[in-house]
């Protein structure tokens, strides 16, 4: 065989380099279908060959799903289009969602050599993702960097923000972006009349297409920088004099400590009077103060910032006066009324779905006779008899607002409740372990504290949280002598996060068990 | 009605001789029956041809002008046994459903219309659900031509090949007295193109017709002795008599140069990907025209012996582009080959991969391969040593996650299985089996409900085996449109007669929704060709079922739990059946969200809620979630350095329909939810209620606010 010299092969046909190849990536149900529409009715206006191909089927239940689009200039004849995309071999690639960027990036759809990849940089979370405990969130930063290096010319902004905005989605402002990225051979104008000839929602889709357009020309303006006040404490909070004058000392308190820790205690102490009052407040800084003084400026107050955060949270715990309390605020009522758009023509119906349990009765009854009746089971299921069923309540009728009310109002019976004593006691158990592990054990202490991180939720959630925050702790006491203890530590408390029933972490308490039995 | 519309597109099957049709692939398939003469078509949905019968049913205005009977089969063994009509009378009919499941379901008919043999052309429509965006098992239909001897066409995927192939199959099965199965994938049913048109032409003899005139003939029932002469009948005349119109009106392409050392032969449908790796390779122009002999199968069942072995003649190789497995073509040609003494290598599995889609790469991988090995001359410079290094992109498989289908915002289905999931966790984990239809996304996170599914109208009856009962009773789901379709016998019947003391959960909402939203039996809308509001729960009582829960809002998750709850517990030992109903929300919010703009518009009273949740009381557990799933119950990280979590969130595209309000109330989840109905055009009496309310609260607020710090934000 000769050592193919390629003489008498056929040169590529030029003309190929006229195709154009465009693949949507979206998810089902954002309009690909309308867009792919549009393109391919452009394409036909500017005399140019043109076919599309989508996917039907389930994926278009909220699945990702994909449509292809190739065109040719007319004076070609019979032009042979491809009815997929191949990778390596995408012109444009458009993704209608962040992570379908990033499935178009690992399909190969998007190269370097030839791609101009548009993409919305805003998130419709994937199952997997909300499901998770703790914070399963998928990172844009890294599919926006492989984009970088992965795209020959890249376009990315909130192309759904920018159509909601003018009253319209996502498909319009798109297609208005793939107009602004200059990627197609056709003119502004005639990409607006393929949005006429459609015929639908006219109006509204030319002003996203024209929003999506001028993201394209000029990129999401910068975001002003937000001037984040340096230290919390110079909102001032509306109030009485004398209790505003209370507050002064405490701010006062705040400004004393270490400089790294004073924007965490300042959003601690404003939530533990927000949910009870200044006396509370000073007792969170006494309990925080007491832990700065066991710490140094070497370790950047590391512990104190810790504790500046989940000494609040423990504090600020969700109890039936604080929800009562918030759903009942001024602020809350203006807030829904601005999300639903109601206008000075419409009223609004505001519906809480509440069920409380006799957990919830007797926690709110003195300590003495809430546990009396916490450990009798006739008590427990006549109390359960009489409350437990779910309740919707008319928020905004008087009778509703007015129970909800009240039961807000209770913050000052708050400290003599079960409740409370038993936060109290669950809140001085954890602060004691911390305080144990200290000076020595520094690391060790960091990672108890953040281990509050695992309580949160009402009723079951919750009581499972609470059973998963004993195991870590029991986990940290097998390890607390190690030089690695902390990072076990940590380790658990991820994989506690990882799941609901903590199948991770009874695995990864294994483990542990493995080399410290 | 259909969840897509096709009325306006319809009107351009009115267009005759000398006008040009731009579309979509269902479309041209519709106008190319029309103008072919058929005389009656039906069919059953189905992902890739649920809009062939969408047009079909939107259609039916046009049909009936020309005499054409439409059919909207109860299953696709319905719409196969309707081609009956086709044995006696010189009628040519149409049927369409998807492949190869629906090929499955219809295998008897079509076996037995086989063996009979047709007087009138006989042409099943099949879209192949295979690659990409398939929802089945990944099979050929192939399979079923080959055991059966009707022939199969795969037309290379453009409009005009497709319109073509209508015809051609028309006419083979008639020279042939054979039905044909026209097999169009996925992507060349929704390819979009032009073809010049022809008139319509109203059926020569039409199904109305030929009921004045009854025929019959014994010798084309399978009997014995008749069953033994059709088998002879296949072999002897009507295969050679396919074989002869296939080579004498050319159906089968070749392109390219006459000779060449190597050659490739690749199925229709295949076509346009061979064409594009071709050009990739620089073997082939923009146009199609190769400088490699291409040999195109349209007909892939059967393969005519003397055509393959006169295009293989004088190739050193050639190369079967045949997707999926196992390889039937690859094999029979290899057959032929040998059994001719050929010496040409025939290479096809092993260059290309046995298993799945052949994508645009595997396609070009394949392509290159084998011109590489037989004949490296051919290949350009560039193809030949490529001279720049490929970018190494960074590894996302591990952070985007994968997104699969599932229930829609506001489903119905959702609450059904977050009530069965919340059923589980009272009292343990169940034998649970799916069925097919939307309700199938409940096997994947968050419900995880349902190991199996064994076919469409199969839940109840893949759960037989527990039919004894036991300790804990087996569960199945089946759908309205499954019930429908075999399930009411295959499934419900099945329970009744074996006195099955296990619990099905019919999910009903009111279409065959997963397909498109078709009609069924027991639709609630008025349809004026169709009969509809057929009720499940009657059905059951006929059948003989006693224990009947009919919930007529599965949004009720507290009533819906306590359905299945008794369900499990109950001391009764006979089947007991859940009829869930509540209507498809896709469809609903399709019928009543112009009616409900034009309402407001009109200055009517109207309500329309959503759910939201208060950010302050969520603490980030993310347990809602764990049993919604829904598209508009989503995560927000909130800009306050003492959270952790993002905490749950529901954007403007909450439909209201109160499954997460009705989750966290019956699974206790948290107090974080709220329902805000908005009242348009309210009355005056409202209005003032409202107003006073508003005073009334706002001087308690101003009360409490008083006596207190207020911060900027609701909770800090």
């Amino acid at each position: 065989m000769s050592l193919a010299l390629p003489l008498d092969a056929q040169p590529t046909d030029p003309a190929l380099e006229g195709i154009i190849k465009l693949a949507v990536m979206a998810v089902g149900g954002q309009g690909g279908g309308v867009l792919t529409n549009w393109i391919e009715s452009l394409a036909r206006s500017q005399g140019y060959h043109c076919q599309a191909t989508s996917v039907a089927g389930v994926a278009q239940r909220t699945g990702a799903t994909i449509y292809y689009i190739e065109m040719a200039p007319g004076d070609v004849a019979a032009p042979v289009f491809s009815l997929a995309p191949a990778a390596g071999d995408v012109d444009i690639a458009i993704a209608a969602e962040m992570m379908e960027a990033g499935r178009a990036i690992i399909r190969g759809f998007v190269t370097p050599d030839r791609t101009t990849l548009i993409a919305s940089t805003h998130r419709m979370l994937a199952v997997s993702e909300k499901t998770v405990p703790g914070d399963g969130m998928a990172s844009s930063d890294e599919v926006r960097a492989a984009a970088e290096v992965a795209s020959q010319k890249l376009i990315l902004a909130d192309m759904d923000r920018a159509a909601v905005k003018v009253g319209s989605v996502i498909s319009a402002s798109l297609f208005g972006a793939l107009a602004g990225s200059e990627a197609l051979p056709f003119k502004r104008e005639a990409f607006e009349e393929a949005i006429r000839t459609g015929g639908k929602g006219v109006e509204a889709s030319l002003r996203a297409f024209a929003a999506g357009y001028d993201l394209a020309q000029n990129g999401e303006p910068a975001k002003p920088v937000e001037e984040k006040p340096v230290q919390q404490e110079i909102v001032a909070p509306k109030g009485p004099a004398d209790i505003q004058s209370e507050w002064a000392r405490l701010e006062a308190r705040v400004a004393a400590l270490p400089e790294t820790v004073r924007v965490m205690a300042a959003a601690g102490l404003t939530k533990v009077v927000d949910f009870q009052d200044c006396a509370y407040g000073s007792e969170y800084l006494d309990r925080l103060e007491a832990l700065v003084k066991a710490d140094t400026a070497e370790r950047e107050y590391e512990l104190s910032c810790e504790a500046a955060k989940y000494i609040a949270n423990a504090m600020a715990y969700d109890d039936v006066i604080r929800v009562a309390d918030l759903k009942t605020r001024p602020q809350r009522f203006d807030r829904i009324e601005a999300e639903m758009g109601v206008g000075n023509d419409n009223v609004m119906h505001l519906t809480d779905y509440l069920h409380p349990r006799a957990e919830e009765i007797v926690g709110l009854l003195p300590e003495k006779l809430g546990r009396k009746m916490e450990n009798d089971p006739a008590w427990m299921k006549r109390i359960d008899r009489w409350f437990n069923r779910g309740r919707r309540l008319r928020t905004d009728s008087l009778r509703g607002f007015a129970m909800l009310y009240f039961l807000g109002g209770l913050r000052n019976w708050r400290l003599k409740t079960l409740r409370h004593k038993m936060e109290q006691d669950h809140l001085n158990d954890w602060l004691q372990m911390v305080a144990g592990y200290l000076p020595d054990r520094y690391g060790m202490a960091v990672e108890i504290l953040r281990c509050r991180r695992l309580i949160k939720g009402y009723s079951d959630t919750h009581a499972r949280g609470l059973s998963k925050f004993d195991k870590v702790l029991s986990g940290a006491r097998m390890v607390e002598d190690r030089e690695d203890g902390p990072q076990w530590v940590a380790r658990l408390r991820e994989a506690a996060l990882k799941d609901e029933k903590g199948t991770e972490l009874d695995g990864a308490l294994k483990t542990v068990e493995s080399f410290t039995g | 009605m259909a969840e897509r519309s096709f009325k306006a597109e319809v009107e351009h099957l009115r267009k005759g001789s000398g006008d040009v049709f731009t579309g979509e692939g269902i479309l041209a398939l519709t106008k190319a029956l029309l103008e072919n003469g058929v005389g009656y078509v039906g069919g059953y949905q189905g992902a890739p041809i649920s809009h062939l019968m969408d047009v079909l049913a939107d259609a039916q205005d046009l049909m009936g002008e020309l005499g054409v009977r439409f059919e909207a089969n109860a299953s696709e063994a319905a719409a196969a046994a309707m081609l009956a009509a086709s044995v006696h009378y010189p009628i040519r009919g149409a049927v369409t459903f998807k492949g190869s499941v629906g090929v499955n379901v219809a295998s008897d008919a079509l076996a037995n219309l086989a063996s009979s043999g047709v007087n009138g052309g006989a042409l099943v429509i099949v879209g192949e659900d295979y690659g990409e965006g398939s929802s089945i098992m990944q099979e050929r239909s192939y399979g079923f031509a080959m055991k059966s001897q009707f022939w199969l066409l795969d037309p290379r995927p453009n409009l005009p090949s497709i319109v073509k192939a209508v015809g051609d199959g028309f006419a083979l099965s008639e020279a042939s007295n054979t039905p044909v199965m026209l097999m169009v994938r996925i992507r060349s049913c929704h390819v979009t193109g032009s073809f010049e048109t022809s008139d319509n032409v109203p059926p020569p003899l039409s199904v109305q017709d030929a009921l004045a005139n009854p025929q019959r003939d014994f010798k084309r029932v399978v009997l014995p002795p008749m069953s033994y002469a059709h088998e002879h009948d296949k072999i002897d005349n009507r295969w050679p008599a396919a074989e002869k119109f296939i080579l004498d009106n050319k159906l089968n392409e070749r392109f390219g140069p006459e000779s060449g050392k190597v050659g490739i032969m690749c199925l229709g449908g295949m076509y346009n990907g061979v064409i594009r790796a071709l050009q990739r390779l620089g073997l082939a122009d923009i146009s199609g025209n190769t400088s490699v002999p291409l040999y195109v199968l349209n007909v892939t069942y059967p393969i005519v012996k003397s055509d393959v072995v006169d295009f293989c003649k004088g190739k050193e190789a050639v190369l079967l582009v045949e997707e999926g497995q196992p390889e039937f073509i690859e094999q029979q040609i290899g057959a032929m080959l040998y059994k001719e003494g050929a010496t040409t290598r025939l290479e096809g599995k092993g260059i290309f991969p046995k298993a799945g889609e052949y994508t645009g790469q595997i396609m070009f991988d394949g392509l290159e391969a084998f011109v590489r090995q037989y004949a490296p001359d051919l290949l350009p410079a560039k193809v030949l040593a490529p001279n720049t290094p490929k970018t190494e992109l960074p590894d996302l498989t591990k952070s985007v996650p994968i997104r699969p289908p599932g229930f829609c915002t506001g489903c119905p289905e959702r609450p059904i299985f977050a009530s069965l999931k919340l059923a589980e966790q009272e009292l343990g984990p169940r034998q649970i089996t799916g069925d097919i239809g939307c309700h199938l996304f409940a096997c994947l996170p968050p419900f995880e409900i349902g190991g199996s599914t064994m076919g469409y109208g199969l839940g109840p009856a893949s759960n037989a085996a527990f039919d004894g009962g036991g300790e804990h009773r087996a569960i199945s789901i089946l759908g309205d449109g499954g019930f429908w379709h075999n399930g009411l016998s295959s499934s419900i019947g099945n329970m009744v007669f074996n006195k099955s003391d296990s619990v099905a959960i019919i999910v009903d909402n009111y279409y065959s929704a997963a397909t498109g939203g078709q009609d069924v039996l027991s639709s609630r809308a008025q349809n004026s060709t169709k009969s509809t509001n057929h009720p499940i729960s009657k059905a059951l009582e006929g059948v003989g079922v006693e224990w009947i829960r009919q919930i007529d809002r599965t949004y009720d998750v507290t009533q819906m739990r306590a359905a299945i709850r008794e369900a499990l517990t109950t001391d009764y030992k006979g089947p007991k059946v859940i009829v869930a109903s509540s209507e498809c929300m896709l469809n609903r919010q399709r019928r009543e969200k112009p009616l409900r703009n034009k309402a407001i518009a009109d200055g009517k009273r109207v309500e329309t809620p959503r759910f939201g949740v208060d950010q302050d009381v969520c603490t980030g557990d993310h347990a809602c979630i764990r049993l919604s799933g829904c598209p508009s119950l989503s995560l927000k990280k909130l800009d306050d350095p003492l959270r952790d979590d993002p905490v749950a969130h529901i954007d403007q595209s909450c439909v209201g329909c109160g499954n997460c309000g009705e989750v966290a109330d019956a699974a206790i989840l948290c107090p974080s939810f709220y329902e805000a109905k908005v009242v348009h055009n309210p009355t005056v009496f409202e209005t003032w209620l409202t107003g006073l309310r508003k005073k009334v609260i706002s001087w308690l607020q101003n009360r409490r606010a008083g006596k207190r710090l207020t911060f900027s934000g609701e909770a800090l």
